[in-house]
């Protein structure tokens, strides 16, 4: 049985709809215009236990309000899931000692005491035994590398010293899901590396599932094998993430270092040409025409080097984003249809 | 953790968990005690002018002797006496930040933590709150002391009786639990409106001039004083005080302790309804 089971869940809010003006804000008092904003349409989806699943997508796609659904703060407007066989937003007891949410922009530990305190708070409210405390908590502060920093107020911690703190503490009571919300926004490359490889090693270790979004495409190359991109509240692929280059992009970018003293004129036949420093010229190139386009260069020119590549990851998704938003929501059921294989592939 | 949890552990636990973010809270005032205990003082700063205040109002009343006039039963030293027993009184029934802190819980979505972790809001803050009492108790204790010492000519009765005195102290740690839930109840309201600190002020304009701070509810004129006594906030400073000073006796004294705990019970169960159909409305439940 999977995990996480999600079924044409669906969340809409009701936002007031502000006008310009004095005029419309004192019409505003007595008569209200409400719009209903479509966050998460139908989304249906099926985690395995020990998976590491990111979810991408443009800010607003609906990733943290899918979060926010399993996590059970927010009742969906329609549809159904399940996390361990509980129904989130019934806020069960249990569930709630066999999850842990972790939110990048917010901080759940107490501001004017070391992180001990707030560790000790939680050994209490998840009830959880002093000696499996205790060994939980040494190995999670070993493994982050935090022993020396219990002590000092989480005030004057680092961004990363503190969001290592909120991970030990979301970690303390052992939860067998985990959900992340942007763990690193905010923090240096260096911090950033550090809790991908905590999360990685942890998760491998422990067999836990963990869901997270992320807008840094390292994180996600780094940590997860399956990727899900939703955008306008819809998932627009499921699959890994190298998969999403093939589907997305039809391009690859040939970089050729010409031989001393040719000439790269003629060359823009082949493709759009990218960037000149020469010797080295790197255009784009269809991908069907990649091997035709090669043979012909071979023979016209001479050539030190060649390197054919795709074309970065960000822009892949950028395209998909941008791509998914200028169309309106009848396209993009029919663009479903045209998926290649491993997308949309998570009904049971 | 486990399903096998016998009623009596799980009871033990409770208290446990309150006990301990009792600690966590206290632990956290601490944190600040400069700020804390100048904060703590500089409260009782208004003895002075209260004092100079009612003098120039019984010298109005007798410019020959201020010692011996009368308003609706109150002498110059009973007024006195009355506004040290109010301070008294609001220490523990006052809750600084307590409404504007739930409504910034809720527009700034910390609440979240609330309805993830396996703790419930409502006893979260009550037993903070405790915890600030107690920081506030252990610094203002002496000051009090002295205060009252320097002042004992005021309390022309002396001590009280054994069951005034008692009364006098189960009226103010009720008034301390009236006081939570009251203002627990208006922070709520930030699940309906973005802006509490509006409402809280028309709240605390009304509790100033009604819960007995600034003066006596007694030299209230009719019908205000008959609507004044119906209405929970003169639990707040005045009653306390009125207990102690003999002012509240015999069947008078139980009627008002028992509409104090009724006060006290109808605002804490309100409080669990609001905080149950914010959430509701927070989560879009139904929405």
């Amino acid at each position: 049985m999977s995990i996480i089971e999600i079924e044409q869940l669906a969340k809409s809010y009701r936002v007031y709809q502000k006008k310009e003006g004095l005029r419309e804000a004192l019409r505003g008092l007595w008569h209200r215009e409400y719009k209903d904003v479509n966050a998460v349409k139908n989304i249906s989806l099926r985690v395995e236990p020990g998976e590491f699943v990111a979810f991408l997508g443009p800010n607003g796609a609906g990733k943290t309000t899918t979060l926010k659904l399993l996590s059970g703060v927010i009742h969906p407007t329609n549809g159904s899931a399940t996390v361990m066989g509980f129904v989130p937003w019934e806020r069960s007891l249990e569930y709630r000692r066999r999850f842990a949410l972790v939110m990048g922009q917010k901080n759940q530990l107490w501001w004017d005491l070391p992180a001990q305190e707030s560790f000790r708070l939680h050994q209490q409210i998840y009830q959880i035994g002093s000696s499996d405390f205790k060994k939980t908590m040494d190995e999670l502060t070993s493994l982050l590398t935090v022993q020396d920093l219990l002590g000092r107020p989480i005030r004057e911690l680092s961004l990363g010293e503190r969001m290592k703190m909120e991970l030990i503490a979301a970690l303390l009571h052992r939860p067998e899901v985990l959900f992340l919300d942007e763990p690193t926004i905010g923090l240096d490359v260096i911090a950033q590396h550090n809790i991908q490889q905590f999360l990685k090693f942890y998760q491998a270790e422990r067999g836990i599932t963990i869901l997270l979004t992320s807008h840094y495409m390292k994180d996600i190359a780094a940590l997860c094998k399956r990727v899900v991109v939703i955008a306008q509240g819809q998932i627009q692929y499921d699959g890994s993430l190298s998969g999403i280059v093939d589907s997305f992009s039809g391009d690859k970018i040939i970089t050729l270092q010409l031989a001393v003293g040719q000439s790269d004129t003629g060359l823009e036949r082949y493709g759009k040409l990218e960037k000149i420093a020469m010797p080295r010229v790197s255009f784009r190139c269809p991908r069907s025409e990649v091997s035709k386009s090669l043979g012909e260069i071979l023979n016209n020119y001479q050539i030190d080097d060649i390197a054919v590549e795709d074309p970065p990851l960000e822009e892949t998704i950028g395209k998909l984003f941008t791509h998914v938003s200028k169309e309106d929501s009848s396209a993009l059921t029919e663009s479903s249809d045209v998926r290649p294989n491993g997308m949309a592939a998570n009904k049971p | 953790m486990s399903d096998s949890h016998s009623s009596k552990s799980k009871a033990t636990d409770t208290i446990k968990t309150r006990w301990m973010i009792l600690q966590i809270a206290l632990a956290e005032r601490l944190a600040y005690r400069g700020d804390f205990v100048l904060g703590t003082l500089v409260r009782f700063l208004p003895i002075i002018t209260q004092i100079f205040l009612w003098w120039a109002i019984f010298q109005s009343i007798n410019p020959n002797d201020p010692n011996v006039g009368r308003l609706s039963g109150f002498s110059f030293q009973d007024m006195v006496a009355y506004y040290l027993l109010t301070m008294v009184g609001r220490a523990f029934s006052s809750m600084p930040g307590l409404s504007s802190s739930i409504g910034v819980k809720i527009r700034d979505g910390e609440i979240k933590k609330f309805l993830v972790q396996p703790v419930d809001l409502l006893t979260f803050l009550f037993w903070s709150r405790v915890a600030h009492k107690i920081a506030y108790f252990s610094i203002s204790t002496l000051p009090f002391a002295i205060v009252f010492y320097l002042c004992r000519s005021y309390f022309t009765l002396g001590w009280p009786d054994p069951w005034t005195l008692a009364a006098f102290v189960a009226s103010l740690f009720l008034s301390f639990a009236l006081g939570f839930y009251l203002e627990a109840c208006i922070g709520l309201i930030g699940f309906w409106m973005l802006e509490v600190s509006s409402l809280l002020f028309v709240y605390m304009l009304f509790q100033f001039f009604l819960s007995g701070h600034m003066f006596p509810l007694d030299i209230l004129p009719e019908p205000f004083l008959s609507i004044v006594s119906f209405l929970p906030i003169k639990y707040l400073a005045y009653f306390p005080a009125a207990v102690f000073l003999g002012k509240v006796q015999g069947t008078k004294l139980v009627i008002d302790m028992g509409l104090l705990v009724a006060w006290t019970v109808f605002f804490l169960a309100l409080s669990q309804i609001i905080y149950r159909r914010g959430l509701k409305r927070y989560s879009g439940y139904g929405g």
